[in-house]
C-alpha cells in the first residue's frame, strides 16, 4: 500500500507491462498502434533510400550510377516497398487502430485478435518482401505487368508476389476490423451522423479494403502460379491473354489510390476544424463525398490502360467516370476552405502539415484532370508527368496527412509535447523539398521523358538536377521529425489531455490513455466538432503547464 | 471446463434463463448480443472478400469462355461428369446437416450438434476425396496445364486455358474446403464439451455461413466447369 | 541557362497543335482556379488569424454553395473530357489513305518494315505531310510506341496487332522511345523517326534492298507452306478461298461473325481452330512456333492484297494464283 505522500503514476496503456511477450502478444488496439508505426518507419526509410540511388543515377544523362538491370530493381522495389508496406498501412494501421475505437467509445476494436494477426501478416509480408530484395531483388515494376513478370524477368518475382499476396490479407482483416467496430460498437449517442469525419473516412477506406484487395491476392497469385507452373492465362503463346492481367491489376491498383488517400482526407477533417475553432461546413457533403469517392473508385480502373489496346468506346467511359470521381476531392477541399473562413486560425505545425495537404493535393488533383482526358493521356501516359502527378498525391497528399496526424495526436499517443518551433522547420523543409523534386518533373513528363529510365537525352538534365536536388531536401526534411519527436518523448513537456482543447472523444481521457480507453462508457449527446463549447486553444508556452 | 457449466448448457430451454459460461462474454462487449452481432457481422463482412477473391477468377473465366467457346466447350466434355455431379449433391447434403447442427445448437442439444457435424464433416471429407481421385485422372489423361499437356480438339490451345482455369478455381475452392473440415472439426471438439448453449453459440452459427458460402461457390463452379455440353466423355 | 530549359516538345504532327492547345487550355483553368483557391485560404488565414479574430462563428454549411461547386466544376470538366475524346477518336481512326508500315517490337529494339519491303532498326524513315499507319505487334512482352513530338503512344503487344498513325507536318529527326517497361534495356530501347521531302522519300525508297514487296514475301510463302494446297481460289478447296475474304465479314460455323482484319489473318494461322469458318472443317493445322512475326506479317500483307479494290474487274477472270500486287508499295 502507498503511503499518502507517494506519488502514484497513472496507468496508461504503455507502463502496464514493459516486458516483450507483452507487447508481442498484446491485443490492446493502442499497443498494435504502436507496433505497426514503428515497422512502416522502417519500411518507410527502407523505400526512401531506394529514392536517393534513384535520384543519384538520374543526376546525369548515362548510366554511370548503376547497372541497368540495378536500376530496374530499384524503382521497383521502391513501388513495392512504399506502397504496400508503408502507404496502405500508414494511416488506417496506426492512427485508425489507435483512435477508431476511442472515437466512437469503445474499449476496443471489434476483433483484437484480428488485429494482433493483422499485424503479423504485414510482417509476414514485409520480411518476404524483404527477404526478396536481398536475394537479389525484383524488377518487374510494382506493377507485374505480364507476360515479363511471368515468362521473362528471372528475379525474385514469387517471393516477391508472395510478400504482397500476405500482406494484402493484413489490410483486408484491419478494413473488416474497422467496418464491424463502426456499425457495432458505437458509444449510446453516437449516431453516424455525429461521427467525427475521420471515422467515414476510415469507414470509406475500409469498404474499399475488403472489397479490392482479393482482387489483387487472385492477380498475384495467378502471376506466380503461371510463372512457377506455366499454365498460360496470360501468356499469348499459351492463348492467354496479357491485358487481363493488367484489368485484374488495376481493379484493385486504382481504388487502392484511394486506400492511400481517403485516411488522410479524414486526418485533414480533424485538424482544420480544430485549427480554426470551427465546424466543419457542409459536414454532409464531405461525409458523403468519401463514400462517393469509395464507390466511383471502383469504376475508373482502366484510365491506367488508355493506350493498352482497349477500345476505344470503353476509354471514352473510363475518362467520363474519371472525371466523375474527381468531383467528391474537388467538393472537400472547397468545404476545408468553407471551414477556414470566419474562424480563429492557429497556424500551429499539424495545420501546417493539413495546409500543405491541400495545396499539394489540389495540384496533384488538378494533374488527374489532365490524365483523365483522352488526348492528353496519349502523350503525358507512363511518362514523368504521371510520376509526378501521383507523387504530389501521394506524397504531397497522403504523407502530409501522415505527419499532421502524427503531430495532432503526438500528444494523446506518448504524452508529451513536441518542440513546436522544429515541427515548423521540418513542415517549411519538406514542403519546399518536395515541389522543387516534383515540380520539373511534369515539365520532364510534357517533354517526353519516359518513366523507368536510368539514361535520357541530354535536354532533360537540368529538370533532373533541381529534381535531384529537391529530394535531398526532402530528406533531412523526414529526418528532422525522426530526430524530434524521439528528443520529445524524453524530454518533451507532459501534454495533459487535451493539449489543443480539441473536439473529440479521444481528447476526454488521459495522454497517454489507461488500457480501457474510458472508465465509463461515455454517452453522446453533443454533435460532432462542438467547438463553440469548448474553451479557446491554448497559447504554446502554457500546453500542458496546468495538467488539464 | 467446469463441470457445472456443461450441466447448465446441456438443459433444454429458453435463452437467456440459461447460465452462460464466463469465457463467452470478451471484455470489450457490452454484453452477449452485441458480441452475437458483431461476430456474424464479422463472418459476413469476411464472405464478401471471399466473393471478390473468386470473382477475380470468375472474371478470368467469363473473359475466356465468350472469346473461345468452341475450345471451352470441347475441353468440359472430358470433365468426369458424374464425379462432378456426385460431389455437388455431396456438398448440398453437408450443408444440410450443418444447418441441422446450428439448428441443434440453437435449441441446446449438444449430442446433436457433434452427429450433424460429424456428419458434414464426413461429407466434406468425401468431396476432397473424390476431388483428388478427378485431379489424379486428369493427370493420367494428361489434360493439366503444362509441359505434360495433349488435348486432341479443334483448338487445343485454348482448351488448356479451361484446363488452367479449371485447376486455379477448383483448386482454390478445395483449399477453402480444407480450412472449413479443420473448423468444423475444432467447433465438433468445443461442441462435445459442451462450450455451447442456445445463449452462446456464435461460433456454431458463423462457421456454418462459411461452410454454406463455400458450398455456394461450387454450385456456380459446377455448371460453368462441367455442363457447358451436353455430350460428355465419360 | 533557364531560358534554354524547353518546355514542351516541338510540334511535329498534325495532332500536335491540338493536343497542345487542349494542354494549355487546362493549365489555365486549373491553373486559375488553383490559385483563385489558394489565394482564398492565405487570405482566410491572415484575415482570421486567432490574434485578430479571436472567437470563430460556427457556420453548418449552405446547400446552394454545394451545388454551386459540384456543377461548375462538373461542367468543365465536360469540356475536358469532350475535347480529348475528340482527339482521341482522331487518333484511333486511320485515314484510309495512309501509308503502312509494320512495327515488330522486340527486346530492345524496334524493327519497322516496308511494304516495299524494306527492313530498318531503330530508324522510321516518313514521308512529311503524309499519314503514316503503323501495325505493330510484339515478339515478346508489352512495349509502347512513343513519339513525343508526334503526341502519338500506342502499347504494342505480344499476341495481336495494335495500331496507331500520324502525319508529320515538317521534315527532321524526332526521338522514339518504348515507353512501357520492357526489362533490362528497357531505356535504351530508343529509335529516330527521320521525316522527309516527298522527293528525298522516293529516293530513299529507291535506294532499299530488293528483296521485293511484303506483299510478294507473303505469296512465296503461301506457296512453300502448301497453303495454296487447300485455300484454292476455288470452290474446291478444303479451305475457304481467301480472295476478297480481308475486310469482310466471315460467319463462323457456331454461328457467330467476325470481321477478317489483321488480327484474324494471324490467329487463323497460329490457332486455326479458335474461328472456323462455317461450312469448312477444323483441319488446319497449326504454324505455331513455325513462323515469325515477321512472316506472319508477310502473309496478312499478302492475304490483304487478294482483297479485291472497289474500282477493279470482278473475279472471275483471275488466274488461279494471282500474283501480289508487284513489287510496288500497296497504298501509294
Amino acid at each position: 500500500m502507498a503511503t499518502s505522500t507517494q506519488i502514484v503514476e497513472k496507468e496508461t496503456y504503455l507502463n502496464t507491462d514493459f516486458s516483450i511477450k507483452s507487447w508481442l502478444l498484446t491485443t490492446d488496439h493502442k499497443r498494435i498502434a504502436l507496433l505497426y508505426l514503428i515497422s512502416i518507419t522502417l519500411f518507410f526509410f527502407v523505400g526512401g533510400l531506394f529514392a536517393l540511388l534513384i535520384r543519384l543515377e538520374l543526376l546525369t544523362p548515362a548510366g554511370d550510377l548503376v547497372q541497368s538491370d540495378t536500376y530496374n530493381k530499384l524503382f521497383s522495389m521502391h513501388g513495392i516497398v512504399m506502397i504496400f508496406l508503408f502507404l496502405i498501412p500508414s494511416i488506417p494501421a496506426v492512427f485508425g487502430n489507435f483512435f477508431v475505437p476511442m472515437m466512437i467509445g469503445a474499449r476496443d476494436l471489434a476483433f483484437p485478435r484480428i488485429n494482433l494477426l493483422s499485424w503479423y501478416l504485414l510482417m509476414i509480408g514485409g520480411s518476404l518482401i524483404m527477404y526478396s530484395i536481398v536475394t537479389g531483388g525484383v524488377d518487374t515494376g510494382w506493377t507485374f505487368y505480364t507476360p515479363f513478370s511471368t515468362e521473362y524477368a528471372n528475379t525474385q518475382v514469387v517471393a516477391a508476389g508472395l510478400g504482397i499476396f500476405v500482406a494484402g490479407f493484413s489490410s483486408i482483416l484491419t478494413g473488416l476490423n474497422f467496418i464491424v467496430t463502426i456499425h457495432r460498437m458505437r458509444a449510446p449517442g453516437m449516431s453516424w451522423g455525429r461521427m467525427p469525419l475521420f471515422l467515414w473516412s476510415m469507414y470509406a477506406t475500409s469498404v474499399v479494403q475488403i472489397l479490392g484487395t482479393p482482387v489483387l491476392a487472385i492477380a498475384v497469385a495467378l502471376v506466380f502460379l503461371e510463372r512457377v507452373f506455366r499454365i498460360g492465362i496470360f501468356n499469348p503463346q499459351l492463348g492467354g491473354d496479357p491485358l487481363l492481367f493488367q484489368h485484374l491489376f488495376w481493379f484493385y491498383s486504382h481504388p487502392a489510390v484511394y486506400i492511400m488517400i481517403l485516411p488522410s482526407m479524414g486526418v485533414v477533417s480533424e485538424v482544420i476544424p480544430c485549427f480554426a475553432r470551427k465546424r466543419v461546413f457542409g459536414y454532409a457533403a464531405v461525409a458523403l463525398s468519401s463514400i462517393a469517392i469509395a464507390v466511383f473508385g471502383f469504376l475508373v480502373w482502366a484510365h491506367h490502360m488508355f493506350v493498352a489496346g482497349i477500345s476505344a468506346y470503353s476509354a471514352l467511359v473510363f475518362s467520363l467516370l474519371s472525371y466523375a470521381v474527381a468531383l467528391p476531392s474537388a467538393i472537400k477541399v472547397f468545404n476545408w476552405t468553407a471551414t477556414i473562413y470566419k474562424g480563429s486560425i492557429h497556424l500551429r505545425t499539424p495545420m501546417l502539415y493539413a495546409l500543405g495537404f491541400i495545396g499539394l493535393f489540389t495540384m496533384g488533383g488538378m494533374t488527374g484532370l489532365f490524365l483523365s482526358s483522352l488526348g492528353i493521356d496519349v502523350h503525358v501516359h507512363d511518362t514523368y508527368f504521371v510520376i509526378a502527378h501521383f507523387h504530389y498525391i501521394m506524397v504531397g497528399g497522403a504523407v502530409m496527412g501522415f505527419m499532421a496526424a502524427l503531430h495532432f495526436w503526438w500528444p494523446k499517443i506518448t504524452g508529451k509535447i513536441y518542440p513546436e518551433v522544429w515541427g515548423k522547420i521540418a513542415a517549411s523543409t519538406i514542403f519546399l523539398g518536395f515541389n522543387l523534386t516534383f515540380l520539373p518533373q511534369f515539365i520532364l513528363g510534357y517533354l517526353g521523358m519516359p518513366r523507368r529510365y536510368h539514361v535520357y537525352p541530354a535536354d532533360f538534365q537540368v529538370l533532373n538536377v533541381m529534381s535531384t536536388a529537391g529530394a535531398s531536401i526532402l530528406g533531412v526534411g523526414y529526418l528532422l521529425p525522426l530526430v524530434y519527436l524521439f528528443w520529445s518523448l524524453r524530454y518533451g513537456r507532459d501534454a495533459g489531455n487535451n493539449p489543443w482543447n480539441a473536439a473529440g472523444l479521444e481528447w476526454t481521457t488521459a495522454s497517454p490513455p489507461p488500457t480501457h480507453n474510458f472508465d465509463e462508457t461515455p454517452v453522446v449527446t453533443w454533435e460532432a466538432y462542438n467547438y463553440h463549447q469548448l474553451p479557446a486553444m491554448p497559447e504554446e508556452e502554457t500546453i500542458g503547464a496546468s495538467g488539464i | 471446463m467446469p463441470a457445472e457449466s456443461s450441466h447448465a448448457n446441456v438443459v433444454a430451454g429458453h435463452a437467456g434463463s440459461i447460465a452462460v459460461p464466463p469465457h463467452a462474454l470478451r471484455h470489450h462487449f457490452a454484453d452477449l448480443e452485441q458480441q452475437r452481432e458483431t461476430a456474424t457481422l464479422g463472418m459476413w463482412v469476411f464472405l464478401i472478400t471471399e466473393v471478390m477473391f473468386f470473382g477475380g477468377m470468375f472474371a478470368a473465366y467469363l473473359v475466356y469462355r465468350v472469346a473461345y467457346p468452341v475450345a471451352f466447350q470441347e475441353a468440359s466434355q472430358h470433365m468426369a461428369f458424374l464425379a462432378g455431379t456426385v460431389n455437388t449433391a455431396v456438398l448440398i447434403c453437408s450443408s444440410l446437416f450443418v444447418a441441422c447442427a446450428v439448428h441443434a445448437a440453437q435449441t441446446g442439444e449438444r449430442k446433436q450438434i457433434v452427429f450433424f457435424l460429424i456428419l458434414a464433416l464426413l461429407l466434406g471429407m468425401v468431396f476432397l476425396g473424390i476431388k483428388a481421385v478427378e485431379y489424379h485422372d486428369h493427370w493420367v489423361e494428361h489434360t493439366v496445364p503444362g509441359a505434360s499437356f495433349q488435348f486432341q480438339g479443334t483448338d487445343p490451345v485454348h482448351s488448356e486455358v479451361f484446363f488452367a482455369l479449371y485447376f486455379v478455381m477448383t483448386g482454390f475452392h478445395a483449399l477453402h474446403m480444407l480450412i472449413g473440415v479443420g473448423l468444423v472439426a475444432v467447433i465438433i471438439y468445443f461442441a462435445w464439451q459442451g462450450r455451447y448453449s442456445p445463449a452462446y453459440h456464435t461460433p456454431v452459427e458463423n462457421v456454418g455461413l462459411y461452410w454454406h458460402f463455400v458450398d455456394i461457390i461450387w454450385i456456380f463452379l459446377y455448371p460453368l466447369l462441367y455442363l457447358i455440353s451436353h455430350k460428355h466423355i465419360y | 541557362m533557364w531560358l534554354k530549359i524547353p518546355l514542351w516538345p516541338s510540334e511535329a504532327s498534325t495532332i500536335s497543335r491540338n493536343v497542345d492547345a487542349l494542354f494549355v487550355f487546362l493549365l489555365s483553368v486549373t491553373g486559375g482556379v488553383t490559385l483563385l483557391v489558394f489565394a482564398v485560404i492565405v487570405f482566410f488565414l491572415f484575415k482570421y488569424r486567432h490574434t485578430k479574430h479571436p472567437v470563430a462563428e460556427q457556420i453548418e454549411g449552405s446547400v446552394p454553395l454545394e451545388i454551386l461547386w459540384s456543377v461548375i466544376p462538373l461542367g468543365i470538366f465536360m469540356i475536358f473530357f469532350g475535347w480529348g475524346a475528340s482527339i482521341y477518336f482522331a487518333e484511333a481512326r486511320p485515314p484510309k489513305d495512309a501509308l503502312d508500315v509494320f512495327v515488330v517490337a522486340k527486346q530492345w529494339m524496334w524493327k519497322f518494315e516496308y511494304q516495299t519491303g524494306q527492313r530498318e532498326i531503330n530508324v522510321l524513315h516518313v514521308p512529311v505531310d503524309r499519314p503514316v499507319r503503323l501495325t505493330m505487334i510484339s515478339q515478346d512482352v508489352v512495349h509502347s510506341f512513343f513519339a513525343p513530338e508526334m503526341r502519338v503512344k500506342a502499347d504494342v503487344l505480344p499476341g495481336r496487332y495494335t495500331t496507331t498513325w500520324f502525319q508529320a507536318v515538317k521534315p527532321g529527326h524526332y526521338h522514339l522511345f518504348c515507353a512501357q517497361y520492357c526489362g533490362t534495356q528497357h531505356a535504351n530501347m530508343v529509335g529516330e523517326i527521320v521525316v522527309m521531302e516527298p522527293a528525298e522519300y522516293q529516293a530513299w525508297l529507291q535506294g532499299g534492298n530488293a528483296e521485293g514487296s511484303i506483299a510478294s514475301t507473303g505469296q512465296k510463302l503461301f506457296q512453300e507452306l502448301g497453303c495454296i494446297s487447300c485455300h484454292r481460289f476455288d470452290t474446291q478447296g478444303r479451305g475457304p478461298n481467301l480472295q476478297g475474304v480481308f475486310g469482310r465479314p466471315v460467319l463462323l460455323d457456331d454461328g457467330r461473325t467476325v470481321v477478317a482484319d489483321e488480327d484474324y489473318v494471324r490467329e487463323s494461322i497460329l490457332q486455326p481452330g479458335a474461328k472456323v469458318v462455317a461450312g469448312f472443317k477444323p483441319i488446319m493445322p497449326t504454324f505455331q512456333g513455325v513462323l515469325s512475326e515477321d512472316q506472319l506479317l508477310a502473309l496478312v500483307a499478302y492475304v490483304k492484297s487478294l482483297s479485291v479494290p472497289q474500282q477493279a474487274e470482278p473475279v472471275t477472270s483471275r488466274p488461279p494464283v494471282p500474283p501480289a500486287a508487284g513489287g510496288t508499295p500497296i497504298a501509294q
